[in-house]
């Protein structure tokens, strides 16, 4: 699977798709194949605050679990319950279905500047 | 494994099986006359809804599961860091003794004094193997031991003042217990590297000791099954800096007259019974991790510790104990168990395990090195960590390798542990076995290693003739299935 | 040619003497340089080496001289019981395939200790009435300390609140697992208030008196703040008395060894962990979970691992690594062999016999039987002297009494019956109570 264009990167294998002031937030593939099979997803509930590139959450596979750093910081409005019922959605596709947030963003614009596109996050992940 | 015939084994459970009406013990009448019973609503409305089934059943039913197990008793088991040694079965007739297995735990003293010398004679005899003479049996397995021995590291601490010692040192290869016992004790988990040689780091480690350093927790042999080449530098590192040295006695079947911890500098330890000392390990458990310590942190040790004033024992509270960690006396039958071992083998016996031990696994290092790449290109110690890492690239794994020696009889080595080494495989044969045994390990190995380039699929697929094929754990762990349902049928797979 | 000294080390001078030189060194030595020189090969001053038939006599004579419940009447309890073991319990642990086996990270090579543990769970969730069972801790007492620092971990509250009546030994261990830990423990009477920021109410039933506390009451008490109720059960009780699944109890613990598992002095036990299902993950321990293997067929592995040390590290939910697999086994067998009508009548036999001995005690002048409310098979009695020498008396006539309990209640003396007291026993021990307690020139009944 390439690298989406369409949307920025974080060092934490984290990407944020925006639209409007609502940036959609999810984990890599590279994040994935890391894992293995995800078998669970420790999702924040709808309105908290959370502040940028701080731990939100945590992912699991059998084998191991990793932290969640959110790419952005906001509000969430919205927390994708597919994924926290049927967590194999996020092997699925990591970049549509299984997408794990979307925070309402004030400041979108200078928040993006701190994160990667998807050339120099190709680039981090090939070394 | 040992399958009594061929065929499938009937998986069902007891609840699948239970038949009402049916029993499996006949209980004595009462022969006291009836008392009236407390009110209703504190009673059970019904009947706790355990499985009726008579007593031959109960006997085959174990019976056949215990044979879909391999075991120490049937099989070989080079799994490193566990010292799968073999259970003496004298041992186990003494620890069913009537007048060991039969004691109450809440017995005067006076009742019970042949309990109470065994477990100083222990506590003695343990104290003098590692050099650390102030023993307390009580810990119930290793992880309970160094959850101790970091509560005495602190209290000492807190007395002298120096409450800022919160940190726990340890290197990047340590088990898994140690930052996790050092979290529960609230020490910060620091980690040092290691170097190529799979030796700690002592410049990252003079580096990162300073006032906060309360421990550095070292396992020895390392988990390469290497011994410090520097430890007598490391110990007197932490010491200047004013910290405690802990030593993760996991390993300790390398060490038995060899060397002492306490003359190398280490301050606070745990050994594990059920590794070193033979006590078997139950399919994971009971355990018992001592506690072992230095004469000045001797008042320090958990509750309780026996004392002998003439001829009389007593179990006591250390003067500055820093409480009780379980709720009786520690793990009694196993104390027992290890009682009878060390009893046995006696000091020049106790040498020798050691001895076989590192033979042994230098044995397998220089016959499988070459082949399945090693961890560190040097002497180990009693276990030896493998890194097929050619294997992997041709698309074989450590774990495909580990599942196609069931095939061949033999428990897999420990994977994927120490995190440092790729594909890590952990060899401890133990000295228990003889040179055949190890010579067949090593023609299984190389054969293995053949079929990766002849037939993959062999391992990719293994095990192939087990009770069950490798099993879905991703499956198990999304839909955690753990206990009986009733009207879930047999062949359920979603 | 020397012949082997230990039967343990089948390796002789020979075979390591072609070892040596396959691994391409002269002797042993060569092995062992990186070992400091100066405290290399220390002389260990233990004992010489025991022949089998030393080894068992030395033992079985530390052994003789034990006072061994069975030999003597037993009445003693206080969170360890004497219950009678069902022979196929025994023959069971016995079989070397239970025995020797290690924990079953391999799981196709260990569905005999996996099924079992699966049937352990379901067991307990059967007599707790609890929806998710791990597959067992150390003991009674911890597994409780464990529930209480779940309970921390859930409603992310670092205060416990803990009724009076547990036993005291309970709370020191509590005090142990979570003192650096930034946890406040808060003692309550029963009529006391739970603090709201409390994150459970630890209780214990029967409690360290023997008596039967209001489970549903005292859980309704703790969720009225946000707090869970934390159970300490005694597992042959259940037989008969309503479970804490029933009371909406959160989180359950209790000590096994009552079920199949012998005295020992006090362990290995095994302990008992149960919980709702909605906070399963936050469970210590393992689990085993059933699943199916590459043909379908149904297996059992390890399971929700990610919450242990080997992986969390740090972050586990317990440091716990080995725990008491083959304990659980002789529990698991126990309530296989019992079975549902056996697991009725057994706790029946106690409660009968309790009570018939508290009677009859009751009826003894210097005695009094302080335990007002509902009991168990233990019952706390006033007796006319310390219990101390009560049972020092008692062991002349070949009766281990009671449990001590005159640090919290004057002359306070636990007694314990259970269905392996005859009623002979019983009676022999009033009989031997009546003449102990009776007042005599020079004693002093205080």
């Amino acid at each position: 699977m390439t690298t989406p264009d369409d949307r920025r990167y974080s060092d934490e294998h984290e990407w944020a798709l925006v639209d409007g002031n609502i940036v959609t937030v999810g984990v890599t593939q590279f994040a994935t194949d890391s894992l293995g099979d995800v078998v669970y997803v420790d999702l924040p509930e709808s309105g908290t605050e959370i502040v940028q590139f701080d731990k939100f959450g945590e992912i699991e596979s059998v084998k191991a679990v990793s932290d969640l750093f959110t790419p952005v910081g906001g509000k969430i409005v919205e927390v994708n319950t597919e994924v926290t019922d049927m967590p194999e959605k996020v092997n699925e596709d990591p970049y549509s279905v299984g997408w794990l947030l979307k925070v309402e963003v004030s400041d979108a614009a200078s928040q993006l500047e701190k994160l990667i596109d998807a050339a120099a996050y190709d680039q981090l992940t090939a070394e | 494994m040992s399958t009594p015939f061929p065929g499938e084994i009937d998986r069902r459970l007891l609840n699948e099986r239970s038949v009402s009406g049916r029993i499996g013990l006949q209980v004595q009448e009462l022969d006291v006359p009836e008392q009236p019973l407390p009110d209703a609503g504190l009673l059970r409305s019904e009947p706790a809804k355990l499985p009726e089934v008579s007593q031959p059943e109960v006997v085959r039913y174990f019976t056949t599961l215990s044979t879909m197990n391999f075991s120490i008793d049937t099989n070989f088991y080079p799994l490193g860091s566990c010292t799968m040694k073999y259970n003496p079965k004298v041992n186990e007739e003494m620890a069913f003794l009537p007048g060991m297995a039969g004691i109450h735990p809440n017995q005067p003293d006076e009742t019970v004094q042949g309990a109470l010398q065994l477990i100083w004679e222990l506590q003695e005899d343990l104290g003098e193997i590692t050099g650390l003479p102030g023993v307390c049996l009580g810990p119930l397995a290793g992880a309970q031991g160094e959850y101790s021995g970091l509560m005495v590291a602190r209290a000492y601490f807190q007395e002298r003042g120096e409450t800022g010692r919160t940190v726990a040192l340890m290197p990047d290869s340590a088990h898994g217990t140690n930052p996790a016992s050092a979290a529960m004790a609230g020490l910060e988990v620091v980690t040092v590297p290691s170097d190529s040689q799979g030796n700690v780091d002592v410049d990252a480690l003079k580096g990162l000791v300073d006032g906060r350093t309360c421990v550095f927790m070292l396992t020895l042999p390392s988990t390469l099954g290497l011994f410090e080449t520097n430890i007598l530098e490391i110990t007197k590192i932490v010491h200047d800096a004013g910290g405690l040295v802990y030593a993760d006695g996991a390993n300790l079947n390398a060490l038995l007259g060899i060397v002492k911890l306490g003359d190398l500098g280490f301050d606070i330890a745990h050994s594990n019974l059920h590794k070193t000392f033979s006590t078997p390990h139950g399919g994971g458990g009971p355990g018992s991790g001592p506690v072992l310590v230095s004469e000045s942190l001797a008042p320090y040790l958990p509750t309780p510790v026996v004392t002998r004033d003439g001829d009389a024992y007593h179990l006591g509270s250390p003067d500055k104990t820093v409480g009780r960690v379980n709720g009786f006396h520690g793990s009694f039958g196993v104390l027992v168990r290890a009682y009878a071992y060390v009893r046995a083998m006696g000091a020049d016996g106790l040498r020798e395990v050691s001895e076989n031990a590192i033979i042994n696994a230098n044995y397998i290092r220089t016959a499988l090195s070459d082949e399945f790449g090693i961890a560190a290109d040097r002497v180990c110690m009693h276990e030896c960590v493998l890194s097929p890492q050619a294997q992997k690239a041709k698309g074989t794994s450590a774990l495909d390798i580990s599942k196609r020696l069931i095939d061949y009889g033999i428990h897999p080595p420990t994977m994927y542990f120490p995190l440092i080494v790729p594909e890590a495989l952990m060899v401890e044969p133990t000295e228990t076995e003889t040179k055949d045994t190890l010579d067949r390990f090593i023609a299984v190995m190389r054969q293995i290693g053949k079929e990766i380039y002849s037939d993959p699929d062999l391992l990719h697929n293994a095990p192939h003739d087990t009770p069950n094929t490798r099993l879905d754990e991703a499956n198990a762990a999304r839909n955690p299935y753990l206990r009986w349902q009733p009207d879930e049928d047999l062949s359920a797979a979603d | 040619m020397t012949t082997n000294t230990s039967p343990y080390i089948p390796n002789t001078d020979a075979d390591r003497e072609a070892m040596l030189a396959a691994i391409g060194v002269k002797s042993f030595e060569d092995l062992v340089q990186d070992v400091p020189a100066e405290h290399r090969f220390p002389d260990l001053d233990i004992r010489q080496s025991l022949s089998e038939f030393d080894l068992t006599a030395e033992i079985a004579a530390l052994a003789s001289r034990n006072a061994t419940p069975g030999e003597y009447a037993c009445f003693l309890g206080g969170g360890a019981y004497r219950h009678y073991i069902p022979s196929v319990v025994k023959s069971v642990v016995a079989r070397g395939e239970f025995l020797t086996s290690y924990t079953p990270y391999q799981p196709e090579v260990a569905q005999g200790t996996l099924q079992v543990g699966f049937e352990f769970q379901s067991m307990i969730c059967e007599i707790t009435d609890m929806e998710v069972a791990n597959a067992g801790m150390y003991d009674g007492p911890t597994a409780f300390a464990e529930g209480a620092l779940m309970a921390c971990r859930v409603t992310r509250r670092q205060k416990i609140a803990i009724l009076d009546t547990v036993e005291p030994r309970n709370i020191e261990i509590l005090d142990a697992y979570s003192r650096h830990q930034g946890i406040e423990i808060v003692l309550i009477g029963h009529d006391g208030d739970i603090p709201d920021d409390a994150s459970c109410l630890m209780f214990q039933s029967p409690n360290q008196f023997g008596g039967i506390e209001d489970m549903a009451a005292l859980a309704d008490k703790a969720h009225a703040v946000g707090a869970l109720a934390v159970a300490s059960v005694n597992p042959t009780s259940l037989g008969m008395f309503r479970s804490p699944g029933e009371c909406d109890v959160d989180i359950v613990a209790a000590e096994g060894q009552a079920l199949g598992v012998p005295l020992s002095y006090g362990g290995p036990y095994v302990g008992l962990f149960a919980c709702k299902d909605a906070h399963k993950r936050q469970m210590p321990g393992r689990i085993i979970g059933r699943t199916t293997d590459t043909k379908g067929r149904i297996g059992y592995a390890l399971t929700l691992q990610t919450r242990e040390q080997h992986i969390r590290r740090e972050r586990a939910t317990s440091n716990i690594c080995t725990s008491t697999a083959l304990i659980g086994l002789l529990m698991t067998t126990y309530l296989a062999v019992i079975g549902k009508e056996g697991f009725r009548k057994v706790a029946e036999l106690c409660y009968h016999k309790a009570h018939y001995a508290a009677s009859q005690i009751a009826k003894l002048s210097g005695y009094t039987v302080k335990s007002d409310g509902p009991f168990f098979h233990e019952f706390l009695v006033e007796c006319p002297q310390s219990p101390a020498d009560i049972n020092r008396a008692l062991l002349d006539r070949k009766i281990i009494g009671g449990h001590d309990l005159s640090d919290r209640s004057p002359n306070g003396m636990l007694i314990c019956v259970t269905e392996t007291n005859t009623r002979d026993e019983i009676d022999a021990l009033v009989e031997a109570l009546s003449n102990i307690g009776q007042p005599s020139a020079g004693n002093g009944g205080k």
